[in-house]
């Protein structure tokens, strides 16, 4: 038996007020994967996540969670079957403390005494965070901030997380810092759906990849394969081994 | 010297007084634009509906001007029920006048919340009319408590009663905001709407929330007035709106602490103007504050410098 997707499109075509910016696109997240979405500007790529959140206009096709249709319904309520999303630029409450952030992650959960205890070990994970703990987020340095993010995404256990361009507007070393982190989480459980610009840095961390260009999946397969695959090499990894200069797409 | 002496800790007393209502009016102002970022320009009329109730309670509750029951259960009732009524009202505005707007450009919002302020204020006349109300409290403060003697200070009871649930009600809320997860919800919500809603918070409601929160604290004002001044009428809306607006600005827009702040400052200074000034340049001293807040600091004493949302 095959085992069931917790993410997939069936033949979304997607829009922006009366434009069409997705074209019939279909792909799969299965449980324990960390997959990437790829593509430059303006490919389709935020639609996608969107898309997901409920937030975006599907004219066809299917968005499924574990099974269910999600495309028509709320945020709130796709939020509360499983979505946790780490947004662009991280968006930590500014004025309120680290350990406020951590909670408001897990605002849909009620059992309180479970989440003291992931809270602990999302400290024992970032152990820079339980010395900050009280401070606002607005002081946290940038790094900080990604494991904030991370943190409160992770605490309302979801099913599947979504990370919107992790690598955008974070300085090469924190870049670095950042895929540590996803992989870690990665490594420990969590499914995660991951758009992306920075081609070679999610397919070091990713097991499979999907290419997406204005509106279409053009390529997809495993992370390996996409890093030999000589079109990507052309359009989206730059030289090969020459890992600082890939980041412009 | 001796009479500014004299005068200064009966002024202080004054102004803490007028202090507490400016700040309760304030903060239903300033936690509506933190969360919708508009000019709830009907809040005063939701002051001045809670005005209305608490009269209409003690006037059910008495007989030939004497109260039938218990002084402190009156006055109690007077003010939850004001509470009650301006929280449904504000409801009700909220749904009706600003949720169908919710994605609408910000002015026509703020154009929505004048046409409210004006439908209230005639509604309010239609029905009680153009006279004002007196709020019979001479059976409710019986004469040998009127007046407390601290020292050099002489304040009536009344004006003990304000500030006690003023005080009260202020702290309540920052409890409120700062403890309970609704409170949190409500902080995160102001902060970041968008992401609030992706962790799952019923944006919606917490805005709901905010009606009822900011509409009750100002119906108690409403109440609290009438029984220190003795009277309301359909336009007392209008000046204690602009108070209150003056102390959230003053304070700093979309601040709790600052709206709480804002409202006894400008209090303290309108009753100590009147020892210096003449009487009739009270009103002056809140908008002179205004004017000057505007021009030298316009994001108020605590409020937050405004930052581009991502």
């Amino acid at each position: 038996m095959e085992r069931e997707p917790v993410l997939k499109f069936e033949h979304i075509d997607a829009y922006y007020g009366s434009i069409q910016v997705l074209y019939d696109i279909n792909f799969e997240v299965y449980p324990g994967e960390l997959v990437c979405l790829l593509g430059g500007n303006a490919s389709g790529k935020s639609t996608t996540l969107k898309t997901i959140l409920g937030a975006c206009k599907v004219k066809n096709g299917s968005v499924f969670l574990k099974g269910k249709r999600i495309n028509g319904r709320p945020t709130k309520e796709i939020i509360a079957m499983g979505v946790a999303i780490v947004p662009e630029n991280r968006r930590i409450f500014p004025r309120m403390t680290v350990l406020e952030n951590l909670e408001l992650g897990a605002y849909l959960r009620s059992d309180r005494e479970q989440v003291k205890r992931e809270i602990d070990n999302i400290f024992d994970l970032f152990p820079i965070l339980r010395k900050r703990a009280n401070q606002m987020g607005a002081t946290l340095s940038g790094g900080e901030q990604q494991m904030l993010a991370m943190g409160r995404a992770l605490l309302s256990r979801p099913e599947i997380l979504l990370m919107d361009e992790p690598s955008m507007g974070l300085s090469p070393m924190l870049v670095d810092q950042q895929f540590e982190i996803i992989q870690e989480v990665h490594r420990r459980g969590t499914t995660i759906f991951m758009v992306e610009q920075n081609a070679s840095m999610a397919l070091s961390i990713a097991d499979r990849g999907y290419v997406l260009q204005t509106g279409e999946i053009v390529l997809h397969d495993t992370a390996r394969a996409l890093l030999e695959n000589e079109m990507m090499k052309e359009a989206y990894l730059g030289g090969r081994d020459d890992e600082d200069e890939e980041d412009e797409i | 010297m001796d009479l500014l002496l004299k005068e200064l800790p009966q002024q202080l007393v004054n102004g803490l007084t007028l202090g507490g209502v400016y700040a309760l009016i304030a903060i239903g102002y300033t936690m509506v634009y933190g969360i919708l970022g508009m000019l709830n320009f009907a809040h005063g009329e939701i002051y001045m509906i809670g005005g209305f109730t608490g009269w209409w309670v003690l006037h059910l509750l008495s007989r030939n001007h004497q109260v039938v029951m218990n002084a402190a259960v009156v006055i109690a009732l007077m003010i939850v029920i004001a509470m009650g009524v301006s929280a449904f009202v504000g409801v009700l505005t909220e749904r009706f006048a600003y949720r169908p707007l919710r994605n609408a450009p910000r002015i026509n919002l703020l154009l929505s919340a004048l046409g409210v302020s004006i439908f209230l204020q005639n509604l309010v006349l239609n029905y009680q009319g153009a006279k004002a109300r007196v709020f019979y409290v001479h059976s409710l403060i019986p004469e040998s408590v009127r007046l407390i003697h601290l020292g050099p200070v002489v304040i009536t009871l009344t004006r003990l009663i304000v500030i006690a649930v003023t005080f009260l009600l202020m702290a309540l809320l920052s409890i409120m905001i700062k403890r309970t997860k609704a409170g949190k919800a409500m902080r995160a919500t102001a902060q970041d709407l968008e992401m609030a809603t992706f962790l799952g918070i019923d944006v919606d409601r917490i805005i709901v929330l905010v009606f009822i929160i900011g509409s009750a604290l100002g119906g108690a004002a409403g109440t609290l007035v009438g029984l220190l001044f003795t009277q309301v009428d359909y336009y007392v809306g209008f000046q204690a709106g602009l108070k209150g607006f003056t102390a959230a600005v003053l304070g700093g827009i979309g601040s709790i602490p600052g709206a709480m702040l804002g409202g006894i400052i400008l209090g303290l200074a309108e009753s100590l103007a009147v020892t210096f000034l003449p009487a009739a340049y009270k009103d002056v001293v809140a908008f002179v504050i205004l004017v000057i807040i505007l021009i030298v600091k316009p994001s108020g004493l605590l409020g937050e410098k405004i930052q581009e949302k991502v």
